[in-house]
């Protein structure tokens, strides 16, 4: 393929942000700790080492989480999509607006103010107090953390349904209602089929920041929450131990190849599938 | 009440926030009939078809199916099936799927879809295209999958909302018949949709000529063009010189300074009326023998014919004939009684 001079800028980018930063962390990865670079040790320790169980529980936790989360984003998001679809385009760009402009706001202050929503002297268990009752553990638990990442990715499973919900022609929801399809079949029929792109988008969209938050997990799970987002980022910062980091970054960039690699397979069947009866 | 109409529009209206698209809409259709619905862009085609599918609701006025009120009936139990303008076949289907996909709603079985499925693709003439997507067919392919999948369902009507626009001329003139044909062979109720006039002409057996929401005429296509019945209809349908005349008698017109004898009657005495004279109804004589007199100022070739306008020295005359006068050249014109059509004059508020 023969590229543009244009495209060199961008070229450069991609190795100096992309390449470059990859290719250190798989040399961390695969080499031992040594106290100088002419002298590396090539090994597969840092691996090894993720063998552990508690290890494993820590990736089982993170992928439960995420992928709750994202099944949850999907049930709330997909209906909240179609009824802004279905509005006047005047009224559309309102109401998603409403789900983009809190995302302007910095994601620390977003997840913040939740932790003063929810705890122990937080508006909810004051209003809670105030009818008799609590307080309740609303913080520092898995619900929190849940909650968190529902609360932050909505958007990201919103937009890309709603954006091929509104490129649907119309005339393809009347004629199936045309040949005899009622309003629920003309959805499973032909909305949904449609919209799956959109859905695979959202999917991935959620599905990876959330297995590898760990500002959430944080500071709404506490300091002893460990998914393996906060497992790389206390390997790096606090341990510094950056081949042990770097190898666990790698295995979470697997698993998130993986899954995508999965949807993706997904998305073309559907595609080529003898229909959805 | 009628048992020969299968659907009947009774004094129907439509309104977009407040602006009258429709206006008192009279129409009864017959069963088996091709009915064509015909008039200018923005005309209101589209918005009485879409009322007839169900997929609007009339401001006022009611709609009635083998007699019954079907007015609040929802598209998906109307026996009536539509050939949307623009196919909108279901990208994620193939050919196949499309056309079962109303067969596969009635739960027919799988062995007598397949069967239905194959026949219908026969008669559009699209044998073995079963597998193909909707992506890898050509306009006119989409155009016969979007009628296939109407008539698999063999409904009482077909809706056509000008099937035939995105097609080039030659592929137009081929659907053309052979819808028509298809239409007499299944033997349902077509009522079509188009703004050409020629169209309309060449397959109907009625035509509703409209015009801003309002229907000017309704008849047969020989009709509509041999008698129209206002200067509207007289222009949008075909070429035409229309010149004012008065009436002087029943069978007696005068217009261009000359009294002509015509085949009208039943105007008052002396009525001021608009007279309608096809330009291939002029014939080209020498010039004393002319009941019009008058001097060639410009000739267009156009195929069959060519076209003259010819200057009487008042009116500019438009002619068709197969023979040619050079500009300039003296003639004299002579047209049949039969070939006068006098319309009443309709004052324009
Ligand atoms: N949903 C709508 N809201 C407002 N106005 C509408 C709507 N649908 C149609 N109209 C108006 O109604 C009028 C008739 O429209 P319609 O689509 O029936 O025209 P048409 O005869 O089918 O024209 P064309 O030949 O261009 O398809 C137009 O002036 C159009 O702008
Ligand atoms: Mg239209």
């Amino acid at each position: 393929m023969k590229m543009k001079w244009t495209s060199y800028p961008y070229l450069l980018w991609i190795i100096i942000f992309i390449l470059v930063p990859l290719v250190l962390v798989l040399l961390y990865a695969i080499t031992a700790t040594e106290e100088h670079i002419s002298n590396l040790e090539f090994t597969l320790d840092n691996f090894n080492r993720f063998l552990d169980p508690k290890y494993f529980d820590v990736l089982w936790v993170s992928v439960k989480l995420a992928l709750q989360s994202t099944v949850m984003t999907l049930i709330l998001g997909y209906p909240i999509a179609i009824l802004i679809a279905k509005e006047k385009p005047s009224k559309r760009n309102i109401l998603i607006s409403l789900f983009i402009i809190p995302m302007w706001m910095n994601f620390l202050l977003r997840t913040y103010a939740w932790l003063t929503l929810l705890g122990k002297n937080g508006i909810i268990n004051f209003i809670i107090s105030q009818l008799g009752f609590g307080p309740l553990d609303l913080l520092y638990n898995d619900g929190a953390v849940l909650l968190g990442m529902v609360y932050n990715f909505l958007p990201f499973m919103i937009l890309p349904i709603y954006s091929v919900l509104v490129k649907i022609d119309n005339s393809l929801m009347e004629s199936a209602e045309d040949l005899g399809a009622n309003k629920f079949q003309v959805f499973t029929k032909i909305t949904l089929p449609l919209s799956i792109p959109g859905i695979i988008t959202g999917i991935t969209m959620v599905f990876m920041p959330a297995v590898s938050t760990f500002v959430i997990s944080r500071l709404l799970g506490g300091g002893q929450y460990m998914l393996i987002g906060n497992l790389v980022e206390q390997q790096f910062l606090w341990v510094g131990d950056w081949h042990f980091g770097s190898a666990i970054s790698i295995i979470m960039m697997i698993f998130i190849l993986l899954t995508m690699a999965i949807t993706a397979k997904f998305d073309t069947q559907k595609k080529g599938s003898r229909g959805l009866w | 009440m009628n048992k020969t109409y299968i659907i009947e529009l009774e004094n129907i209206s439509k309104e977009y926030d407040g602006i009258r698209v429709l206006d008192n809409i009279n129409l009864y259709i017959k069963r088996n009939e091709f009915l064509t619905l015909l008039g200018p862009s923005g005309c209101g085609k589209t918005t009485t078809l879409r009322i007839i599918g169900g997929f609007e609701q009339p401001t006022e006025g009611k709609i009635i199916f083998e007699g019954k009120d079907i007015t609040e009936v929802p598209p998906y139990k109307r026996q009536i099936n539509t050939v949307f303008q623009r196919y909108a076949l279901f990208p994620h289907m193939n050919v196949f799927e499309n056309i079962a996909f109303g067969l596969n709603i009635k739960k027919v079985s799988q062995k007598e879809i397949n069967s239905k499925v194959k026949e219908i693709l026969r008669l559009v003439n699209l044998q073995s295209f079963e597998n193909r997507s909707i992506e890898s067919l050509s306009g006119g392919q989409q155009q016969r999958v979007a009628i296939a999948r109407a008539l698999v369902n063999e409904p009482e009507v077909l809706l056509l909302d000008e099937p035939l626009g995105a097609l080039d001329l030659k592929l137009r003139k081929e659907m053309q018949i052979e819808l028509k044909n298809m239409q007499k062979r299944v033997g349902i109720t077509f009522i079509y949709v188009t703004h050409d006039q020629e169209e309309a002409l060449t397959m109907s057996d009625s035509i509703v000529v409209m015009d801003k929401g309002v229907v000017q005429q309704i008849g047969t296509p020989v009709d509509i063009y041999n008698e129209p019945k206002n200067r509207f209809v007289a222009q949008f349908i075909g070429d035409s010189n229309i010149i004012n005349g008065i009436m002087l008698e029943d069978f007696k017109v005068e217009f261009a300074g000359k009294v002509f004898d015509c085949v009208d009657k039943g105007f008052d005495k002396n009525e001021s009326v608009e007279v309608v004279i096809r330009p291939e109804d002029l014939e080209i004589t020498i010039q004393e023998k002319g009941q019009l007199k008058g001097i060639v100022t410009s000739i267009t070739f156009k195929g069959v014919h060519y076209e003259m306008i010819v200057n009487d020295g008042t009116i500019d005359w438009k002619i068709h004939s197969t023979i040619m006068k050079s500009v300039g050249t003296k003639i004299g014109m002579i047209v049949a009684p039969e070939n006068i059509h006098v319309m009443k004059k309709v004052t324009r508020e």
